[in-house]
């Protein structure tokens, strides 16, 4: 740790050996993982429950379109820890560049998700749907008919209480790079990109969890 | 990374890379209908753990902490084991 990373905040606390700001983002994201813990305990428990109210992987939700969206998730990240490895260098251009592909691919999961929801809607698939039928992708108007409104409260719970997660990380992102715009970070200073990545990387590993089990299983 | 010390470059692009082919993978595994139920969502869990894992070393840069930051991480880790068990428990 240098005299100029020790001034700018970011000298180790003694007993973690990380610094405050580190510390408070992990304790935070330790708390975000019982939340989602418990969206994700009560997702099973209903379904093992209920199993006629869920239908199979596929038939309602888009597997196809969420793992492209997977799949930008992840290519986010790759960008968020590009934008820390330049500041890391102090490449201060190559922190705004790859900061911005990191919003603009954020932004484009959320986009994605907007599209997912406005066309399950369409088809029916609504929180509050007292019986819907499964028009299913295979065989449109056809599909078996699934009662209740288990289903659709779980699914747009955890997807969505996680769409805002990302939504809020956009936001952040953005905070980040006005601040990477003005010239804030620093080889030495940078704390606040550290910290980003952090979360950002977390709704992505969140997201990986949520697929397999919303989506796939 | 917060001590400050030397490491080589993390291998963000074959994390990346090894992301990538693992969706992949899972989105083929999840529609083979000839793998019974339980071994599918088994097989499915354990696929995204592992995924989940690669981001938390490399790209959140665990792999590169203090062995205390790795206590703390693993804090939740038998809540969470509890809160399974008592699902678990729930259905069965």
């Amino acid at each position: 740790m240098t005299t100029q990373a020790m001034t700018a905040g970011r000298a180790p606390m003694p007993g973690m050996k990380v610094y405050n700001l580190k510390l408070g983002m992990w304790i935070f994201l330790l708390s975000e993982v019982m939340f989602f813990t418990g969206l994700i305990g009560s997702y099973v428990i209903l379904r093992f429950a209920h199993p006629e109210q869920f239908a199979e992987p596929g038939v309602v939700l888009n597997v196809p379109l969420t793992a492209f969206n997977t799949f930008l998730l992840i290519c986010s990240s790759v960008t968020m820890v590009k934008a820390y490895a330049a500041i890391q260098q102090g490449d201060q251009q190559g922190l705004k560049n790859w900061l911005l592909a990191t919003i603009v691919i954020g932004a484009s999961f959320v986009g994605v998700q907007v599209y997912e929801y406005i066309a399950l809607a369409a088809e029916g698939f609504v929180p509050i749907a007292e019986a819907y039928h499964a028009v299913g992708r295979h065989m449109p108007h056809d599909g078996p008919v699934i009662g209740g409104q288990l289903y659709g409260s779980t699914f747009y719970t955890m997807t969505g209480f996680h769409g805002t997660h990302v939504s809020i990380g956009v936001l952040c992102l953005c905070f980040t790079y006005w601040r990477a715009a003005k010239g804030e970070y620093s080889a030495d200073n940078l704390g606040g990109v550290e910290i980003m990545g952090l979360y950002w990387h977390f709704v992505d590993l969140v997201w990986i969890i949520l697929f397999t089990i919303v989506y796939l299983i | 990374m917060s001590t400050g010390e030397a490491h080589k470059p993390p291998p963000y692009m074959l994390v990346w890379l090894g992301l990538f082919l693992l969706t992949m993978a899972e989105v083929g595994y999840a529609f083979i209908t000839a793998i019974p139920k339980l071994w599918l969502a088994i097989g499915l869990i354990v696929m995204a753990f592992y995924k989940a894992w690669l981001v938390a070393v490399y790209y959140m840069h665990l792999k590169w902490e203090p062995k205390r930051l790795w206590l703390m991480v693993s804090v939740p880790i038998p809540l969470i084991m509890i809160l399974i068990f008592v699902v678990l428990n729930e259905i069965f």
